[in-house]
């Protein structure tokens, strides 16, 4: 056997590589990335030097794309295949997304999740936002010269499991590596907190183009910790646009507009709402495509007026989460703005109105949330940053099941902190009764049908016995990316079955896989590259931090142990110089395995190391 | 292999290095909280190997769970009943105290006439009542649970607060509802 090689204490074996990770901002109006870059975080601009890319995708007949500004410059004159806004779509159903007669869209009522009919075939909203992260992926690799690690990727603090697993698909579709999906508001107070060195309970107000998120959060000593979060997953500027739009007709004395028409207004209607924020009133004038002449001028009063309940539909959530978090109007130390329509001067009065307090605006709050998450990213890679910093984020909704009489039974309550786990026993209905459906629900209300209904499964194989005396035991786990998998086991027979919460609106992996494979068909070779380099790199991650973990605690384990870990390092690191990634593949998994059990010392010796700390100090004090 | 110093069986009050009684330093337990979370959390292990992120999850969520559990009186009181081998029934024995049955009915009405009057100020002064009156039976639970070990009469102060938790959800349902 070759002799083993030590390095001096303290010392890497391998000298710290930088890993390239970047923060993106997904949004409904724009999307960014951002990366931390000599300690500081910025956002890349694409080659023009702009920042914002518009979440705009245009499908032509030719299967080509255009993606952003090209994009939305022909809007109005392709509405039906250039989408805009595809965010709002996630996840969702047709029946989910209301007003859908005033889009120019051909819809296909897919179970689950809608889709769209375009030029280039029939699309589902997973792959439109694929599109536009592949037009990002592309921008960073290109700015940063390297393969990227992984991306944090924001999404709504309100946003439901659906929702976050359709925005987990998107970026696996997109070929990125996602390292958490962390929620905008959250990534916006990283960006604001270790700005400042804030300490206290902040709120963050978050209105973006299609989503409105209220969180409250505690900043102490380097901890994040989310209290409470509420919203709205269905109202943004679009709506103000919509109100504008309307008006319009109303004023003009129109209806029953074509297609472009529709996407002319709603684009007017648009400028219209910018031009409010500067001055007293706009000018609204097109040309419809029948020859029409529309020419109305907006007042700020007006705007003002049509939109108050859309204002009051943002204080609500913002109420209910206060109450939530326990606190009180003035117990909140500052506001955070986030999010494009906060520029609106009456958002801002109303904010300022209910809060007492003038809100803080001096980051960009188009830019804020791409910023936290690509802090977040320098850290989850690896690139330890000198302020260590943690954060605890909650989930926004009620998890439960279905029980008798179509009622649900909550089993994680909202704003529980993550990642949680909860177990409840239920039993069976009826006498000899061997198997049950486990339907799993998420939302705060009482009955099945006004929640939303995330999976079901079923557990068979019950024992047959008198009603009411089986023992079922539904476990609920919801991970760091606020994700949930739930398994039902019987708790006399041992029979279990479970389920990762996808299926019934999200996309399966052999889905993704399928996708992957059509839409890379001529670039085969070209996606079995980049498969087996991301396994290199994930190899070599892991070569680095097994060595790294038995240089800090090695002493925990035995000569023996040791050899054992070695070997298996070996045995990765000779496999990793050649081709084959499903045998470097193979390796990687028998090294995870055999440092499972130094794994499980080196938690006990940092949780340990944790409490002695405190013995010490409560002998002092 | 060392044996583990600590493991995931251990119970919430060893987990966070506190005295197993009622009464609490909750300065402390917010304290510890943070600090082993910081040790813990999947955040702090996104680039290791599979083995430590699967145990990073597994602790961070019993250090969530836990931090729930003694952060909350009643799900405290609870837990150290648990602990002492006593349950405290709260789904099948119902059998509490005619006064103490007839007070929840007048607040539950109370309530009804709140909501039906659209009156926030009698909703104010119902959510202080119950405040109180919580506060009390917390009191109450500590003196059986922490001084006079009267751990059957505890478990019937815990279900009386029980009762109360579900007023004070009612009360917060209307606050809601009258918002809306």
């Amino acid at each position: 056997m070759a002799l083993l090689q030590i390095s001096e204490p303290g010392l890497s074996a391998a000298p710290h590589q930088h890993r390239l990770a970047v923060g993106i901002d997904l949004g409904t109006t724009n999307s960014l990335v951002a990366t931390v870059r000599n300690g500081i975080s910025v956002v890349l601009n694409d080659d023009e030097g702009s920042a914002l890319l518009p979440s705009v995708v245009r499908y032509l007949a030719d299967g080509s794309l255009q993606i952003g500004m090209a994009a939305q410059a022909v809007q109005s004159e392709d509405p039906q295949n250039t989408i805009v806004s595809v965010k709002r779509f996630m996840g969702r159903g047709l029946k989910d997304v209301g007003d859908v007669v005033d889009l120019p869209y051909r819809f296909v009522d897919t179970p689950g999740m809608l889709q769209l009919r375009t030029a280039a075939g029939v699309k589902s909203p997973v792959e439109v936002s694929a599109e536009i992260l592949k037009v990002l992926r592309d921008r960073a690799e290109r700015s940063l010269g390297g393969e990227l690690v992984g991306a944090v990727i924001t999404v709504p603090a309100y946003f439901d499991d659906a929702q976050r697993q359709a925005t987990k698909d998107a970026a696996k579709l997109a070929g990125l590596n996602v390292l958490r999906l962390l929620n905008e508001p959250t990534a916006a107070a990283i960006a604001y907190g270790l700005d400042n060195a804030s300490e206290g309970v902040y709120a963050v107000y978050d209105l973006g183009g299609g989503t409105f998120d209220i969180s409250i959060l505690r900043l102490s000593k380097g901890v994040f910790e989310v209290l409470a979060t509420n919203g709205d997953s269905a109202l943004g500027g679009d709506d103000f646009d919509q109100r504008i739009y309307c008006w319009i007709l109303e004023q003009a004395g129109l209806s029953q507009l074509g297609v472009n028409d529709v996407r002319l207004l709603l684009t007017h209607a648009r400028t219209a709402k910018e031009q409010l924020t500067d001055n007293l009133q706009a000018q609204i004038t097109a040309v419809l495509s029948g020859g029409e002449l529309v020419d109305v001028t907006l007042t700020r009063d007006t705007f003002y007026d049509m939109t108050k309940n859309l204002l009051a539909r943002t204080l609500q959530p913002t109420r209910k989460a206060l109450r939530d978090a326990g606190l009180a109007v003035d117990e909140v130390q500052g506001v955070v703005m986030v999010g494009g329509s906060t520029r609106m001067p009456q958002v801002q009065r109303a904010v300022a109105e209910y809060f007492k307090q003038t809100p803080l605006t001096n980051l960009d709050p188009d830019k804020v949330v791409a910023l936290g998450a690509a802090i977040q990213a320098n850290v989850l890679a690896g690139n330890r940053s000198a302020d260590d910093w943690l954060l605890l984020d909650v989930i926004p909704l009620s998890l439960g099941i279905e029980t008798m009489g179509g009622l649900t039974e909550k089993i994680i309550p909202r704003n529980s902190t993550i990642p949680t786990a909860r177990a409840q026993e239920f039993t069976t209905y009826k006498d000899g009764q061997t198997a049950m459906s486990i339907h799993v629900m998420q939302g705060e209300r009482e009955l099945v049908s006004d929640c939303r209904s995330l999976a079901q499964f079923d557990l068979r194989g019950i024992p047959p016995m008198v009603a009411g005396a089986a023992r079922i035991r539904v476990t609920f786990q919801v991970d760091a990316d606020g994700l949930l998998s739930v398994s039902a086991r019987e708790m006399i027979s041992g029979h279990e079955s479970s389920i990762a919460v996808k299926p019934s609106y999200g996309l399966s992996d052999e889905e993704i896989t399928q996708m992957l494979k059509d839409s890379a068909q001529h670039a085969k070779d070209d996606m079995q590259a980049r498969a087996l380099r991301e396994q290199q790199v994930e190899a070599r991650q892991l070569l680095e931090a097994v060595e790294n973990a038995l240089q800090e605690d090695g002493a925990l384990l035995d000569a023996d142990g040791i050899a054992a870990i070695r070997a298996s390092m070996e045995g990765v690191r000779f496999l990793l110089e050649g081709e084959d990634q499903t045998a470097i593949k193979r390796a990687v998994e028998a090294l995870n395995q055999a440092t499972l059990s130094f794994a499980q010392a080196r938690m006990d010796k940092s949780v340990s190391g944790a409490l002695k700390g405190h013995k010490m100090s409560d002998l002092e004090s | 292999m060392s044996a583990p110093a600590v493991d995931l069986q251990q119970d919430f009050f060893t987990v966070f290095s506190l005295p197993r009684s009622f009464q609490l330093d909750s300065a402390a337990l917010d304290q510890r909280y943070r600090e082993l979370q910081s040790q813990v959390h999947p955040d702090k292990f996104s680039h290791l190997s599979d083995a430590e992120k699967r145990l990073s999850m597994q602790w961070a969520t019993r250090v969530n769970e836990g931090y729930q559990t003694l952060r909350d009186p009643l799900k405290r009181g609870r837990y150290l009943l648990t602990l002492h081998g006593i349950d405290t029934q709260e789904e099948n024995n119902t059998a509490m105290p005619m006064d103490f049955l007839m007070q929840q009915m007048e607040w539950r009405e109370g309530l009804q006439d709140a909501i039906a009057a659209k009156d926030i100020d009698a909703l104010d002064g119902l959510a202080d009542t119950a405040r109180n009156e919580t506060r009390n039976l917390q009191q109450q639970l500590a003196e059986q649970l922490d001084t006079t070990h009267e751990f059957v009469a505890a478990a019937d102060t815990v279900r009386k607060l029980r009762f109360l938790e579900k007023l004070a959800e009612e009360i917060a349902d209307a606050y809601d509802e009258l918002d809306s």
